[in-house]
Parts: C-alpha cells; sequence; structure tokens
C-alpha cells in the first residue's frame, strides 16, 4: 500500500492547532453541548497526532490506539449527553454554571 | 510539491477552518454540522497518511454515530432563539481574550518543540489486515476493556436517560 510522505510536523502542528482550538473551546463556552463538541475536538486532534506517529513507523499500533480513543470517545459522548437530558431536566437551563450546588 | 501534499495542506486548512467555526456559532446544529465537515477532512488526512481503516472509522463512527447523536438531543431539547440569544451574549469578546492567550501561550510552546523535526512519514501505508492481526494478537486485552467501558457507558447513559424520558411522559400524560 501506497500514501503520501507527509513532514510529519507538519502533521503533529495541525494536530497541535485543533487541539488548541478544542482547549479554547472548553474553556470559553459555558453551554454543556458545545463543551462537549469542543472535547471531542481535542479527542480527535489527539487521534490524529496518534495515526500520524503510526504512519511515521509503518506500523498498526498507531491506528489500535486511535480506535480505543474512539471507544472512549464514544462512552464520554453517551454519558454526557445522558447527563446534558439530566441537566435541562432540572434547570430548564444549559448554563454548565448552573450545576454548581455542590459549591454551597 | 506533488498533488497528494496539495490535497494534504487543503485538507488540513478545511478543517481548521471548520473546527474555528464550530467553535464560534452559537447555534447548535449549525455547529454540528460544521464539525462533521472538519471530521470529514480529518478522516481524508487520515487516508492520505497511509490510515485507510482509521478513515473509514472516522467517517462511520465519528461523523456518523457520534454527530446523529449529538442531533437527537440538539433535536430533543429543542432549542429556541432564546437560547441563540443567550449565546450570543456568553460570547462577548471579553469572554474570549483570557482563555484565548492562555491556550495560545500553550500551542505557541507546543510548536517549539515541534517544529525543526526534519522526518517524513514513511509513505507506506498500513492495511486494515495488518491492524486487525495487531489489535486481536497483542492488544487483546485493550480490546476486552474498550468493550467494558462500552458496557458501562451503555448502562450510565441509559439509565440517565430514562428518567427523563420517564419524566417527559407524565409531562405529555
Amino acid at each position: 500500500m501506497t500514501a503520501v510522505s507527509v513532514p510529519i510536523e507538519h502533521v503533529l502542528v495541525l494536530a497541535a492547532a485543533l487541539f488548541a482550538i478544542g482547549l479554547v473551546g472548553v474553556l470559553v463556552r459555558r453551554n454543556v453541548i458545545f463543551l462537549l463538541m469542543s472535547l471531542e475536538i481535542m479527542m480527535n486532534a489527539c487521534g490524529l497526532a496518534f495515526i500520524a506517529a503510526g504512519a511515521r513507523w509503518a506500523q498498526a499500533d498507531g491506528q489500535i490506539m486511535y480506535m480505543l480513543i474512539l471507544a472512549v470517545a464514544a462512552a464520554e459522548v453517551a454519558v454526557g449527553l445522558g447527563l446534558v437530558l439530566q441537566l435541562q431536566r432540572r434547570f430548564n437551563n444549559l448554563d454548565i454554571d448552573a450545576a454548581s450546588e455542590l459549591a454551597g | 510539491m506533488s498533488l497528494e501534499l496539495a490535497l494534504f495542506y487543503l485538507a488540513a486548512l478545511v478543517s481548521l477552518s471548520a473546527t474555528v467555526l464550530t467553535v464560534t456559532r452559537t447555534n447548535a446544529s449549525h455547529a454540528l454540522i460544521y464539525l462533521i465537515v472538519s471530521l470529514l477532512a480529518v478522516a481524508l488526512i487520515f487516508f492520505l497518511l497511509g490510515a485507510p481503516f482509521a478513515a473509514a472509522l472516522e467517517i462511520v463512527i465519528y461523523a456518523g454515530a457520534i454527530m446523529v447523536l449529538f442531533l437527537f438531543v440538539v433535536m430533543m431539547l429543542n432549542l429556541g432563539r432564546e437560547t441563540v440569544a443567550q449565546e450570543r451574549r456568553w460570547l462577548a469578546p471579553r469572554m474570549w481574550i483570557g482563555p484565548g492567550i492562555l491556550a495560545a501561550v500553550l500551542l505557541l510552546e507546543l510548536l517549539y518543540l515541534i517544529v525543526g523535526t526534519e522526518v517524513t512519514t514513511s509513505g507506506t501505508g498500513v492495511s486494515p489486515k495488518a491492524v486487525g492481526i495487531e489489535l486481536f494478537g497483542p492488544y487483546l486485552l485493550a480490546v476486552e476493556l474498550a468493550s467494558i467501558l462500552l458496557l458501562a457507558a451503555l448502562v450510565g447513559a441509559f439509565h440517565l436517560g430514562r428518567r427523563y424520558m420517564r419524566a417527559r411522559r407524565e409531562e405529555i400524560e
């Protein structure tokens, strides 16, 4: 199988930039749905870095790590969206700050 | 520069701009559509890097299953115009500055560490067969752990969602 020889530096820069955008999203947004979306962006950026590393050495391990990230992302989204539904039911609002009752 | 390399940079540009648009939208469904575009661009990059199986999974599971789950929840919540206006209020420039600067500093540090390596990717792909042999050989325990994690997530999501659905049903009745 053939593939393109991309400078690995550029792939890693792309992954870092995507991760930073996701991080800004997590820090800035207050709507829980957007928070979850930003988390997905960050996980996807990690997956990209793993795939790049796997492509560097032409080994399957990178893709396997990517699959494990995928499983974690799917599990996180399922539970996270369940919590979003509960948040909407209790507070009629998706503001993450509404759920700070434990702070006293 | 070869055509394939140009394809990589084009896909990178698409994914970066679509991701920026995702984070800055006020309407949740518009943000989701941009996120799907970004994920498709990343899937193209996976394919170019020689990981066709990961590219297929990115489309089928990420852009397909997970995003559809998001879309279902956005539809169930029935977010109206007030939510968009509220999002716009929350997205004032003064909210952006602090986190933006912090994330930019971290990104610059990361770039400082990354830039300067003169290595390219190998140029040979890894076939789905090789991935499968690795996955069910040395990584078998990881597969089992992932399945347990997914089972736990299934039970958790069912438990959390069931009470919501029961409350909704009582409201309707």
